[in-house]
């Protein structure tokens, strides 16, 4: 069962006051803005591409049951086997049976989003296999013990010389330098021999064609393409909603991830496999099927077009208050705008009802976003749900809230000229004890998270509409 | 039993998706670019720049020069055993390197090679990208990338300008359940500072011969 | 041509200042300015916030209030973002179809002064002079929501004295977002330091905008500061001239 997550606004702060953090987010999203600004720009056609990327989720998503009967279908013709899994519990079991089956005590990872989110590593580990993962940024959290910060870049929240370091204690090698290139090279040294011996392989999908059964792994360091190819044994785990219809439809994709997400015009590779190829690659394939709480995404109109993402991490690049907060204010394997409105439809409403909130509204996130999930219309969406459910479910003290109390208060008076006319006759009145020379600098309760680092003009005299009722008055 | 609730909810929630709709009633508006007017000389100009810009050396060859270069090449990184797909030619194999013929060679002996001389399928102008599906002289998919090297052979004709063409062109091969891989510059991580630097699990120096 | 305003109630109470201006930018334009006493609140504090229900009674008052206008126009962009973008939203979830025709016909006639000046009469050159040092913030809802884009610019580029200057990093979002700034106000508040910083940087002795919700919180922010910056809406500095100079 979901538990609740901590509250965005109570966790927030220490981050926000975290100076190595907002060093590191702040230089890193602002490089890559640029970047993907400029693959972008040289598009001529990306709002086109734009459309048609939204076009083709939204049609898989409303058919989403026939497509997946197709890719089973694909997928078992072409030599895979397709196993169906409703929770995370369900996906993990059939997992690790299967590497179980095997005899395997070692499994290889390509850096897979479904496989954070079941928690994969924790089920294989307590069936005593060894889940070793290849990504970079993946291995770098495993070494440091701590959580991904960001989809794409889960060690964003760290630099060059905090992973110098971190790769000096822990993998031995004490002449590292922080050149990126050097610090690579150790990984690479560190993983060959598991790439080579391990006889089974662990991937998410980034895409799933229904016509052909093809599978898609889009990366740049080559972890992917030896996780996918060397093993004996591939098992691959995606969201149901990874799903493309056609082979050529990867015609838009292929064009908008990599932009959107490394702002490359093409990431190093893409591995596209379909199936089992004889002589080539590994001689087992096995493709599960995860829901863990999409259909109940996929349930709310509004809340669906969230499963049209394509975790490519432009919203979280671009994000105002991601860059301040950095990933772990979240409490999610999905930070940013997008787990803002992913997380608490997947966990529930009730659990992470302060995340729709973790937003300013700017709509930049939406912008950018290559499959057009109006992120700003979901926040607010769920802003809604989270009051529906405060007011059907909450504890009397989330009644006795000031904001819970004054917006249905205020909406009431705000609704009737007469009562509007006589509240702000009330308020200019009642500010008298809190205005010093024209400003407001302190305000009581609710208010003062306002006037704790910003003055507040104080009213003045005349409302406008006073103001032209005399003009009109004089006429 | 899974199968049939996970299908059973999804059919619940979609319940404002009309009983008689299709997947053919969710229109795609296609309107971006499938095809560009431009001469062959622009293509190969700019696959070799957009190619350049991953830092890939991409040398513009003459076909009776292939011998003499891919010598060079090799010369060049001092590599002596140097892996090639069962179906390369052998005139194209200049004397003094030790070739093999990957007749089912181990991952040990990949890893354990200088380099890989592969051809490819297709190759966009646009992303500077390399496509391999297990065709002609492309091997299967271990030999190009285990070894550190790899030397790939794109003849003019192969290079298309855009990602939609390249995906046409790949139509036949997933219809034959060929594997694909697209190949973009080296090996290559954006991990560290979001920042992308050459050189981790793939081959580290990926060079091309763009033979005319 | 009779322009009804739309005043929202936040330029109503705190900013009244900003209709004057408008007032009197639309009348020396020749226009009739006319304001529908029945106008209260569009709702988009408390949609912002989840109180979706307590909105509709808000957008009945709105629909009738503005019923029989013949344009729209406001000096705020997010509270004509609110009915543009999200109107149509609340009578699909909460209302019925014949609010959901309402909304169209009101979201047709209604625009943001910016845009109406630019985009629909044309009209660039106002007439005002303001020889102060000005740059100007972008505000979110104006450019992502409404997408006027360089209206306000336009108008700005024409007027006399007035040395523009361009803010850094301007379309990043200053960290307002309505009661955003109250729940998660320390994220709030690192945004604006960014906003103020680049503000500070370009010199100039007013910050202006198309919407005075965001000003409110950076000339708070400004002038908890003392950084001698003050913010202004763009229809002050529209409506000010020779004759009338607008002192601040």
């Amino acid at each position: 069962m979901s538990v609740k997550l901590p509250m965005f606004e109570k966790t927030a702060p220490e981050n926000v006051q975290n100076s190595q953090l907002r060093r590191n987010l702040g230089k890193v999203t602002g490089a890559i803005r640029v970047k993907r600004a400029r693959v972008v720009d040289e598009m001529p056609d990306w709002e086109a591409l734009r459309d048609a990327g939204y076009a083709l989720k939204t049609k898989v998503l409303r058919n989403l049951d026939t497509y997946l009967l197709e890719l089973e279908a694909s997928v078992t013709r072409v030599g895979g086997k397709v196993h169906w899994a409703q929770t995370a519990e369900e996906a993990n079991k059939i997992v690790t049976d299967l590497v179980k089956g095997h005899g395997a005590t070692e499994v290889i990872k390509v850096k897979s989003m479904t496989t954070e989110e079941t928690r994969l590593n924790d089920a294989l580990a307590a069936s005593g296999i060894k889940a070793i993962e290849t990504d970079l940024a993946e291995l770098i959290i495993k070494l440091a013990n701590e959580e991904s910060s960001h989809i794409l870049v889960p060690a964003i929240h760290k630099n060059r010389s905090e992973i110098r370091e971190l790769f000096i204690r822990t993998l031995g090698e004490p002449d590292l330098t922080d050149e990126p290139a050097d610090l690579a090279g150790a990984a690479r040294r560190y993983l060959r021999k598991k790439f080579l011996t391990v006889p089974v392989g662990i991937s998410g999908a980034n895409f799933a064609v229904a016509e052909t059964g093809t599978i898609a792994v889009v990366e740049s360091e080559g972890n992917g393409r030896m996780c996918t190819t060397l093993p004996k044994v591939l098992i691959t785990m995606m969201g149901i909603e990874k799903i493309i219809p056609t082979w050529q439809d990867f015609e838009v994709f292929m064009q908008t991830l990599p932009r959107s997400s490394t702002a490359e015009r093409m990431n190093p590779y893409n591995s596209f496999w379909t199936g089992v190829h004889e002589a080539d690659g590994p001689q087992e394939f096995h493709l599960v099927l995860v829901d863990n709480g999409r259909t109940e995404v996929l349930k709310d109109e509004i809340g669906r077009q969230t499963l049209n993402c394509i975790r490519c991490s432009a919203c979280l690049n671009v994000c105002p208050v991601y860059e301040r907060t950095g990933g772990h204010a979240y409490h999610s394997v999905y930070p940013g705008p997008i787990g803002a409105i992913l997380t608490p439809q997947l966990k529930g409403i009730e659990n992470a009802s302060s995340l729709p909130y973790a937003s300013s509204l700017c709509g930049a996130c939406y912008e950018v976003c290559p499959v057009k999930i109006n992120i700003p219309e979901v926040l607010v969406h769920l802003r809604g749900r989270a009051v529906t459910h405060k007011k059907e479910h909450g504890s009397f003290q989330d009644k006795l809230n000031p904001e819970f109390i004054g917006m249905q208060a205020s909406a009431k008076v705000f609704a009737n000229q007469s009562r509007y006319e006589s509240a702000q006759k009330m308020a200019r009145m009642g500010q008298g004890i809190v205005v010093k020379n024209g400003y407001i600098n302190s305000l009581p309760g609710y208010l003062s998270g306002w006037t704790a680092m910003r003055d507040m003009k104080a009213l003045p005299k005349e409302s406008f509409r006073d103001w032209w009722r005399k003009r009109e008055g004089k006429k | 039993m899974s199968k049939e609730n996970m299908l059973a909810t999804i059919r619940a929630a979609l319940k404002d998706v009309p009983e008689a709709e299709t997947p053919e009633d969710t229109p795609v508006p296609r309107e971006y670019l499938t095809s560009l007017e431009t001469s062959l000389e622009d293509r190969l100009e700019l696959f070799t720049e957009r190619t350049e810009d991953y830092k890939v050396v991409v040398q513009r060859i003459n076909q009776n020069d292939i011998v003499s270069r891919i010598a060079a090449c090799l010369q060049a990184r001092t590599a002596k055993t140097i892996v090639i797909p069962i179906d390369f030619p052998d005139n194209w194999l200049p004397e003094g390197f030790s070739f093999i013929k990957d007749e089912n060679l181990s991952h040990q002996q990949l890893d354990e090679s200088d380099g890989v001389i592969t051809g490819c399928e297709v190759a966009v102008a646009q992303t500077g990208s390399i496509a391999l599906a297990a065709g002609k002289y492309q091997g299967r998919r271990a030999i190009s990338l285990l070894p550190d090297y790899h030397l790939c052979l794109v003849f003019a004709e192969q290079v298309v300008d855009l990602v939609p063409e390249a995906f046409k062109k790949l139509e036949p091969s997933v219809q034959n359940c060929k594997p694909i891989t697209f190949i973009s510059g080296p090996s290559a991580t954006s991990d560290i500072e979001l920042n992308r630097v050459e050189g981790v699990h793939g081959p580290r120096t990926l060079e091309v011969l763009l033979i005319e | 041509m009779k322009v009804s305003l739309f005043l929202t109630c936040y330029h109503d109470t705190l900013f009244p200042e900003a209709l004057k201006a408008t007032v009197t930018v639309l009348e020396r334009l020749g226009h009739t300015v006319d304001v529908p006493m029945q106008q209260t609140c569009c709702g988009q504090m408390h949609f912002n916030t989840g109180y979706q229900i307590e909105c509709m009674p808000l957008l009945d008052n709105m629909l009738a209030a503005f019923d029989s206008a013949e344009v729209v126009v406001s000096p705020s962009a997010s509270c004509v973002g609110m009915m543009r973008e999200y109107y149509p939203y609340l009578a699909e979830q909460h209302g019925n179809h014949e609010q959901a025709q309402r909304v169209e016909s009101l979201n047709a006639k209604t625009f943001e002064l910016s845009e109406f000046l630019v985009n629909k009469l044309g009209i660039e050159d106002v007439g005002a002079y303001y020889p102060h040092r000005v740059t100007f913030h972008p505000t979110c809802h104006s450019t992502r929501m409404l997408k006027i884009g360089d209206a306000p610019l336009k108008l700005l580029r024409k007027v006399r004295g007035i040395d523009l200057v361009e803010l850094g990093a301007k379309e990043e979002c200053c960290g307002f977002g309505g009661t955003f700034s109250i729940k998660n106000a320390d994220t709030s508040m690192a945004m604006l330091s960014s906003k103020i910083k680049n503000i500070m940087n370009t010199g100039a002795e007013i910050c202006t905008a198309a919407d005075t919700s965001c000003l409110m919180h950076i000339g708070g922010g400004l002038h908890r500061l003392r950084t001698g910056i003050k913010t202004l809406h763009l229809a002050e500095i529209l409506a000010s001239t020779e004759e009338h100079a607008h002192v601040s």
